[in-house]
């Protein structure tokens, strides 16, 4: 044997991948603790059925853009700094293995995230529409494919200090102002249109309308794929394994 | 093995590379040398594909470094980076070791180098020496036919030091062409097969220590500036003549043997004279570096 396959290079990363961020602290506090808390705040505030209903999609929306997006892209960034993807660009693994194997990781890390916040939210009466699961699950696997690509465009082009500030920055104004916190359902028409077209909106919208009312939302999966393809090809052809 | 030719990188307006010609063998191990800023590690990271040149071609083992099949047969140690902060030694070689179609057992590696296997210091937390062992053992996990090490003694000790030139030495021995940039001459003395030095990009000498350093047919050493050296030739044999090469430094050329070397020693006695670093060649390695240091750009 001359050479090991892609799969078998794509799996060794993405379980060191899993491993290191398992034994992250502050990843695991991002990705557990605070959905949990913010989930079980907004069920005992008023534990009105209709209320967790709406807070269980938003909060998944808001966990799987902190993993996919923030953690990696920081995570990627300080990565790119020590020299240790530079490193990895002299052994077999290739670009491609690296890319597939963290979205692997992160898909697997995001789904651990998920499962716990959909036990939290069934304990706290969140009765979801289940003809919409598969459908919510499409919507999840889009996002977290758009927002890993996205995650590595930034790691791959800026600076880890940069990484860090631009990261959080657009997660906070994309929860915020993005369709996440407040449905674009309650903006202006012309905002609106506007922020359907965003990744977070999207995955947001694509949440609440497929475990509330069922059934597969059609713009925000459009949405979600357009992101996907561009952020794959300009991930493909931007990452930098140099510091 | 490894064929460069014709190399060029720049960085903007920088010429790092300047046409460069280079070649490694199988069984051999090739020290690259010159001063800070000589292109060295330039050339490692083209060689490595991690720097894409400007100018000229780069085949190792025939292929292109872009070639997936190469990098399998290849091992590298870097200066900078190579490691994971958070990784614990042994953890960071098993994973390596999935990457490797063939490899060396991670944990005898790591105690081949003197690293514990056991340790669970995350690798951030262990001293400059350790990481560069901890690099070389996953430079070497592959099995690889072909070493590139840029600076790999740095910050080791001498007992480390010792170890690590031991391990190049049997993997040379199994036939592995190995190419390093080093400023630690004795590594160079001990280790190097072929010498490269390269000055502002470009190649300023190649060839074995011998004929770098000239010991097939001068002495050399040191004494105060100004000896009489008129003296010293008259009584030596005639086939042999003494020079000053710059103050303070003598050659004595003509083929060394022992008692060349007595007749200068026991003719310094006589006059009180202290004679230090009397070695053979015209010249040290350090001073033949020294000297390509400070020449100027071409």
């Amino acid at each position: 044997m001359t050479h090991t396959s892609a799969a078998q290079r794509i799996r060794a990363h993405a379980l060191w991948e899993l491993r290191l961020l398992l034994r992250n602290g502050e990843q695991l506090l991002l990705m557990f603790v605070v959905p949990v808390l913010l989930l079980i705040a907004i069920g005992f505030s008023g534990l009105s059925t209709k209320r967790i209903d709406a807070a269980v999609p938003t909060v998944l929306a808001v966990s799987i853009m902190a993993t996919c997006f923030t953690s990696l892209a920081i995570g990627t960034g300080f990565e790119r700094r020590s020299g240790a993807l530079r490193y990895l660009g002299t052994t077999p693994l290739t670009r491609l293995d690296l890319i597939v194997g963290k979205f692997a990781a992160t898909a697997v890390l995001t789904a651990m995230s998920m499962i716990v916040i959909v036990i939290v939210g069934l304990a706290l009466s969140w009765r979801p529409d289940l003809t919409g699961i598969p459908a919510a699950g499409l919507i999840a696997v889009l996002a977290a494919a758009a927002w890993v690509s996205w995650a590595l465009v930034l790691a791959g082009l800026l600076r880890a200090e940069a990484v860090l500030a631009i990261a959080n920055g657009l997660f906070l104004l994309l929860i915020l102002f993005g369709g996440v916190v407040v449905a674009t359902s309650q903006m202006p028409d012309a905002v609106a249109s506007v922020i359907d077209l965003l990744p977070s909106a999207a995955l947001a919208n694509g949440l609440r309308e497929s475990l509330q009312q069922g059934g597969l939302p059609v713009l925000p999966v459009i949405v979600l794929l357009v992101w996907t393809a561009i952020g794959v090809v300009l991930a493909r052809r931007s990452f930098r394994w140099e510091p | 093995m490894v064929e460069i030719t014709d190399l060029i990188v720049r960085y903007g307006d920088v010429v790092a590379v300047d046409h460069l010609d280079f070649q490694a063998e199988s069984g051999q191990i090739t020290a690259i040398l010159g001063p800070n800023g000589a292109g060295k590690s330039s050339t490692i990271e083209v060689a490595c594909h991690l720097r894409p040149a400007d100018g000229g071609t780069v085949r190792l083992f025939g292929l292109s470094p872009e070639d997936r099949t190469v990098r399998p047969r290849m091992g590298v140690m870097l200066q900078t980076g190579g490691l994971y902060p958070t990784a614990r030694p042994l953890e960071w070689l098993e994973y390596l070791a999935r990457l490797y179609p063939q490899t060396d057992d991670p944990a005898t590696l790591l105690a081949e180098v003197g690293i514990d296997p056991g340790t669970r210091t995350q690798t951030r937390r262990l001293s400059g020496g350790e990481q560069q062992r901890v690099k070389l053992a996953a430079a070497l996990l592959g099995r690889p036919e072909l070493l590139f090490l840029d600076e790999p003694t740095a910050g080791l000790d001498a007992l480390a030091r010792r170890n690590l030139i031991e391990l190049l030495k049997s993997r040379r021995a199994a036939g592995a062409a190995i190419v390093l940039t080093t400023h630690v001459l004795p590594d160079v003395e001990d280790l190097a097969d072929s010498i490269t030095v390269m000055s502002h990009g470009r190649v300023a000498m190649r060839g074995t220590l011998a004929d770098l350093t000239g010991t097939q047919n001068a002495l050399s050493f040191g004494a105060p500036p100004g000896l009489e050296i008129a003296a010293l030739s008259a009584s030596l044999p005639g086939d042999y003549s003494v020079r000053e090469s710059h103050p303070g430094r003598y050659v004595v050329t003509g083929t060394p043997t022992p008692e060349i070397m007595a007749l200068v020693t026991s003719w310094s006695a006589e006059r009180g004279v202290m004679v230090t670093d009397l070695g053979i060649g015209d010249r040290t390695l350090e001073q033949l570096l020294i000297e390509t240091s400070t020449a100027e750009a071409p």
